[in-house]
């Protein structure tokens, strides 16, 4: 797909700087004249949500560090004072916690939008593998910049997560201390998290680079799922996709900013509006909404199994979970790229889709509350199963034993088909 | 050690090391060049630099300094990179394990007392004769972790209530109320079993603080204490 390029220098500046360091030349074939499949859809718009979100977080976050003390004395203190005395503090923050949460749906959109239409398949591995590695990085952005209020669920939310490391037999308690920097989260735990969070967002914007360049150089999936033949497939970057973006972009943010003026709170737990008491668990702790599914899963492994007590089993199997994505290209065996075609792996996908939801719902509730007669961790083992056998039994075998639907000979071919009912066959 | 012997210890170390690295790579030049020597014995360093005599001397020693700046290099990145991970453990304050004397003689049958100890709770708890009795009351095969984790016992010892209780005062419960599970504090006098329940995970602990049910793998701990007189407990 990158192909020629098709920048010419018009003003003498232009050719000046053009002869020195092309990146006028390198933005313009990105941006403009790249050719994009004709038929993507609005799910298509979401890297250029997500692009849009990284900024607005690095923004918006490089502002609240102007305000914030990451001092475990007064760092819940300093938080209160940018949203009342700070000017426009308080929009500030509001749109920071909140662009978190937008950044996270956006992904979730970006993955399931992948999943669907196979976009981890080949040529795609590496592109699909530095996504995982992103999320990765957003997921430890995202944990860390909720420490940074120290409120309760704050502090007990690194407590945990942390303590993860300590189910690893051996080596696990000294990573922990390390980690935090003590015997418990404290001070140092506070300031080597601000550290860090002012960093991953950079990083990320790095992997970013990565995804871009990989995309570009193989080209983008469409939802048929079908490569590229010829020009016909394809139109120019700019306008085309750049409007439809910059369409999408408005409505994400008329969706965002929803809840930044109406429902600022509404993401976010109370409990994390009280200062941090290492004395108190609250009653009841919960993750951010965009881990609970990972958090059912940990909870989910109850028993001992052989050697692997039920620690180090749920740490395992909640990591696993996000690990077993990296392995995907090679899980789904079938050649044809677009679930459109797939009958069988439809019906597994949206399972998968409701199941993942079924499982941040689980997450949320006491593993003993009664869900449909039964126990929440009962429902979650079974969710939990579902989750595993989708990535590790359904997809590898249903490449064997599915029958897809006969592919259309080019994305052309099938849009003319469409808007001509006649040649329909 | 003075500083020059401990120098000259480094370059000894370095010098082995480097030497090493070369002397490998003149093995493997020689296995390539010809594939019938293979099976003559290997010829050392010395005679491969022999042997090669008929190219210029100055290669085999421009490779010799270039592998040992190389090898020099890597112990040197790894030996930079250490402050800057090491930093990350607890610092010289936090590391000054001071230990803390509690006065317990106002605490109550059916009281507790919570203090802090290396940045952890630790309850101090006068049980009841009731919860003595549920205590002693459970079965060792009902145990889900059958080891008595008290600091100053022995270490295999069973988790019987006896093991679990202050020594010679089986009403006296003293342990880190730290959730064996990932480091939640749970909460007293709560759970299915009468003794403590963890709110982030659910997991139960009966009333000699052993893990009963849900995830946490282990009992809590009982941290190093003694009686420095009857109403007061030295912890640490
Ligand atoms: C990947 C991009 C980022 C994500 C996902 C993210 C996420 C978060 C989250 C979830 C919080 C907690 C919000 C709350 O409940 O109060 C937070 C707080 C914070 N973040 Fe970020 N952040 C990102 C980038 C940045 C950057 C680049 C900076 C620059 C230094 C920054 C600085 C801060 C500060 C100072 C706070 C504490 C103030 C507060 O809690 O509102 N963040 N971040
Ligand atoms: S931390 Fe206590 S049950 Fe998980």
């Amino acid at each position: 797909m990158s192909g020629h390029s098709t920048y010419v220098p018009k003003t003498a500046l232009g050719k000046w700087f053009e002869a020195r360091l092309p990146v006028v030349r390198l933005l313009h074939d990105t941006a403009v004249s790249y050719p994009t499949p004709r038929n993507l859809n609005a799910l298509w718009t979401f890297g250029g949500i997500l692009a849009m979100m990284l900024v607005v977080q690095i923004v918006t976050g490089i502002v609240l560090a102007m305000h914030y003390a990451a001092d475990s004395t007064v760092a819940f203190r300093s938080v209160e004072s940018i949203m009342r005395d700070v000017n426009w503090g308080w929009l500030i923050r509001y749109l920071h916690a909140n662009g978190a949460s937008m950044f996270f749906i956006a992904v979730y959109v970006h993955i399931f939008r992948g999943l669907y239409y196979g976009s981890y398949k080949p040529p795609r591995e590496i592109l699909w593998i530095l996504g995982v590695i992103i999320y990765l990085l957003m997921m430890a952005a995202a944990f860390m910049g909720y420490v940074l209020p120290w409120g309760q669920m704050s502090f007990w939310g690194a407590t945990v997560i942390t303590n993860f490391f300590t189910a690893l037999p051996i080596v696990g308690q000294p990573i922990q201390t390390l980690l935090i920097g003590g015997f418990s989260v404290d001070n140092a735990t506070l300031n080597r998290f601000f550290s860090l969070h002012y960093l991953l967002p950079f990083l990320i914007a790095g992997v970013v680079v990565l995804h871009v360049w990989a995309l570009h150089v193989v080209g983008q999936n469409n939802p048929l799922g079908i490569d590229v033949k010829s020009d016909k497939d394809t139109v120019p970057f700019t306008p085309y996709a750049t409007s439809k973006d910059l369409m999408w972009i408005v409505l994400f943010m008329i969706f965002y900013g929803w809840f930044v003026f109406y429902q600022p709170n509404f993401l976010g737990h109370p409990d994390n509006y009280i200062e941090a008491n290492p004395l108190a668990t609250p009653a009841h702790i919960v993750p951010e909404w965009y881990f609970l599914p990972f958090y059912a899963i940990l909870r989910a492994i109850d028993f001992n199994l052989g050697p692997i007590d039920s620690k180090l089993g749920g740490v395992l199997a909640m990591f696993g979970a996000i690990a077993v994505l990296a392995f995907l290209p090679w899980l789904d065996t079938s050649k044809v790229r677009s679930g459109r075609f797939r009958p069988i792996f439809k019906v597994a996908f949206w399972l998968f889709g409701l199941n993942a939801l079924f499982l941040g719902f689980l997450g949320s509730v006491k593993t003993d509350d009664i869900i449909m007669g039964f126990q929440a961790v009962v429902w979650a083992k079974l969710s939990t199963l579902y989750y595993f056998l989708y990535f590790l039994v359904i997809l590898p075998v249903l490449g064997y034993i599915e029958k897809p639907k006969p592919l259309p000979v080019s994305i052309n071919d099938a849009i003319l088909a469409k808007s001509a009912p006649s040649s329909v066959h | 050690m003075p500083a020059s012997e401990a120098a000259q210890v480094v370059e000894t170390i370095f010098f082995n090391l480097a030497s090493t690295v070369t002397d490998g790579v003149a093995s493997a030049r020689m296995l390539k060049r010809s594939y019938a020597d293979r099976w003559r014995p290997l010829p050392t360093r010395k005679e491969a630099i022999l042997a090669e005599s008929d190219t210029p001397a100055e290669p085999t020693r421009r490779d010799f300094l270039l592998h040992a700046a190389g090898a020099f290099g890597v112990v040197g990145v790894a030996a930079a990179a250490w402050p800057f991970i090491d930093q990350m453990n607890p610092d010289a304050s936090t590391r000054a394990l001071a230990s803390v004397e509690v006065d317990i003689s106002g605490v109550k049958p059916g009281q507790a007392v919570t203090i802090m100890w290396r940045g952890k709770p630790v309850v101090i708890r006068n049980r009841t004769e009731k919860e003595v009795e549920e205590g002693k009351a459970v079965k060792l095969e009902d145990l889900k972790d059958p080891l008595a984790r008290n600091a100053n016992g022995d270490a295999n010892a069973d988790a019987t209530d006896a093991n679990r209780a202050a020594a010679g005062k089986e009403n006296i419960l003293v342990m880190t109320k730290v959730c064996t599970h990932l480091g939640c504090i749970p909460l007293d006098e709560s759970g299915e079993f009468g003794g403590w329940f963890c709110p982030c995970h659910g997991s139960q602990y009966d009333t000699a603080g052993r893990i009963r049910k849900g995830p946490a793998p282990e009992n809590l701990p009982i941290p190093p204490y003694a009686f420095i007189s009857d109403s007061k407990i030295r912890i640490g």
